[in-house]
């Protein structure tokens, strides 16, 4: 099942249904990376919510994601990963590195917001 | 039976003889005379119950074991102690010895009593009784090296029963310790909204640091949280291992999208950790809690000010 990507003013949403297979994540960066440029968006969130798993190929493709978005002008924000991923994934050693991260859809609209308003520089927070 | 045989061949291999010389006996023991040997040793233990015991029990006091229990109660276990040994002896199952051991280690443990003087006072009569069985049999050589053949496999287990038995009870007792500090497990209060702080207190092993990890994680969602101040004012030591734990519960926070800010670095643990070489400089770290939570609500975009001088002393100064 394709990934459904929402637009939303001058962001995008990807809101994952389901666990992926890794030619879904693939499938997942490559939809992203073409609708940024069409919609020529600021924003891209990303929602993992409903991932009660996340593999090293997972963090490697979202973190693809990242990468390819802000080339193209889009600062991405990952939403919603549950406590037992984010301890599974410092566990077996996994970051997202730079890629902003955000408790769920509504504050990553919300650090979005405040990202783009300060034009949209990617130099984390501290 | 055979396997009986076998075994005290070989202990008797390994054992000098207790006499001058060491007796080959041709043919013997048999098991049938094992069992006999053993009747014969338990009625030789009973009749002289009385005065092995209270032996046993001036030896025990000589040698200033089971400091923490008064003569009496010292008396009276050593009669239970005796008679059960005794009954091993006769039985041969050591079950009852067990359970008289687990429940010995359940009262004497908390007065205090070490494992040293446990395995001391059952090796004392070990040595009582096997002295008893010297001054019996020294007329027969190889009368005494049969009887200790038979005695000596079951006077080993005997202790190794008691020995494991209290070994056992006293774990039980830490594992129970250690489950009660971790139900006094450390809270995750809500201090402002969405700011959060995790006093730690004790020391951090690896199952605390994920026990830690996962309350706080839980904590983030349930309270929205987006700054943690973590306070280790309380933990007595940092070294690599705890440093890489509050790495790693920061890094699993900043994925839930909170920051977190540590404080309570004591300035001697400052130095330790820049001794060791633990790199903290991804961590954010403030030098007392007071400075955190400022900080914290400085990102969360809160300014505290005085309103107004307070009017009455303060109670507490």
């Amino acid at each position: 099942m394709r990934v459904p990507i929402l637009k939303q003013g001058s962001y995008l949403i990807a809101s994952i249904q389901s666990a992926l297979s890794d030619y879904e994540l693939l499938q997942l960066r490559d939809d992203l990376a073409a609708q940024v440029g069409r919609f020529r968006s600021r924003g891209v969130i990303v929602d993992v919510t409903v991932l009660d798993v996340m593999d090293s190929f997972a963090v490697r493709t979202l973190r693809a994601i990242a990468q390819i978005a802000h080339m193209r002008g889009a600062e991405t924000v990952i939403v919603g990963i549950q406590p037992e991923v984010a301890f599974a994934m410092v566990q077996l050693g996994l970051t997202l590195g730079d890629v902003e991260t955000s408790l769920d859809l509504e504050e990553g609209l919300a650090l979005l917001e405040l990202r783009t308003k300060q034009g949209g520089s990617h130099d984390g927070q501290s | 039976m055979a396997d009986g045989t076998k075994r005290d061949k070989r202990t008797r291999n390994l054992r000098p003889g207790p006499g001058e010389s060491f007796m080959p006996l041709p043919g013997l023991p048999i098991p049938e005379a094992t069992a006999v040997l053993l009747r014969e040793l338990v009625s030789h233990l009973r009749q002289n119950r009385s005065q092995l015991r209270e032996e046993w029990v001036r030896r025990t006091t000589e040698a200033k074991l089971l400091t923490a229990m008064t003569k009496e109660e010292i008396f009276n276990e050593a009669t239970a102690v005796y008679d059960s040994y005794v009954a091993v002896l006769e039985t041969g199952s050591v079950e009852a010895l067990e359970a008289y051991a687990r429940d010995l280690s359940e009262r004497i443990i908390p007065r205090g009593v070490e494992t040293r003087e446990v395995v001391g006072i059952v090796l004392l009569l070990r040595d009582v009784l096997a002295r008893s069985l010297f001054k019996k049999y020294q007329t027969d050589l190889s009368l005494l090296n049969r009887v200790l053949d038979a005695y000596e496999p079951a006077a080993n287990r005997i202790a190794n029963t008691v020995a494991v038995g209290f070994v056992q009870e006293r774990e039980r007792i830490i594992r129970q310790q250690q489950e009660a500090i971790r139900e006094l497990s450390t809270p995750v209060l809500q201090v402002r909204e969405r700011l959060l702080i995790l006093p730690i207190i004790g020391v951090i092993d690896p199952q605390r640091a994920r026990q830690l990890t996962e309350q706080l994680l839980r904590g983030i969602r349930a309270n929205r949280a987006k700054v943690v101040v973590i306070d280790i004012t309380g933990v007595p030591a940092v070294d690599a291992t705890v440093a890489n734990h509050l790495v790693q519960t920061v890094d699993a926070s900043r994925l839930m999208g909170a920051t977190v800010i540590v404080t309570g670095l004591s300035s001697e643990i400052a130095q330790t950790l820049v001794t060791i070489g633990v790199d903290l400089t991804k961590m954010k770290t403030i030098g007392d809690l007071q400075g955190g939570i400022e900080e914290a609500e400085r990102l969360l975009g809160y300014r505290v000010t005085m309103v107004m001088q307070p009017t009455e002393p303060l109670a507490a100064k």
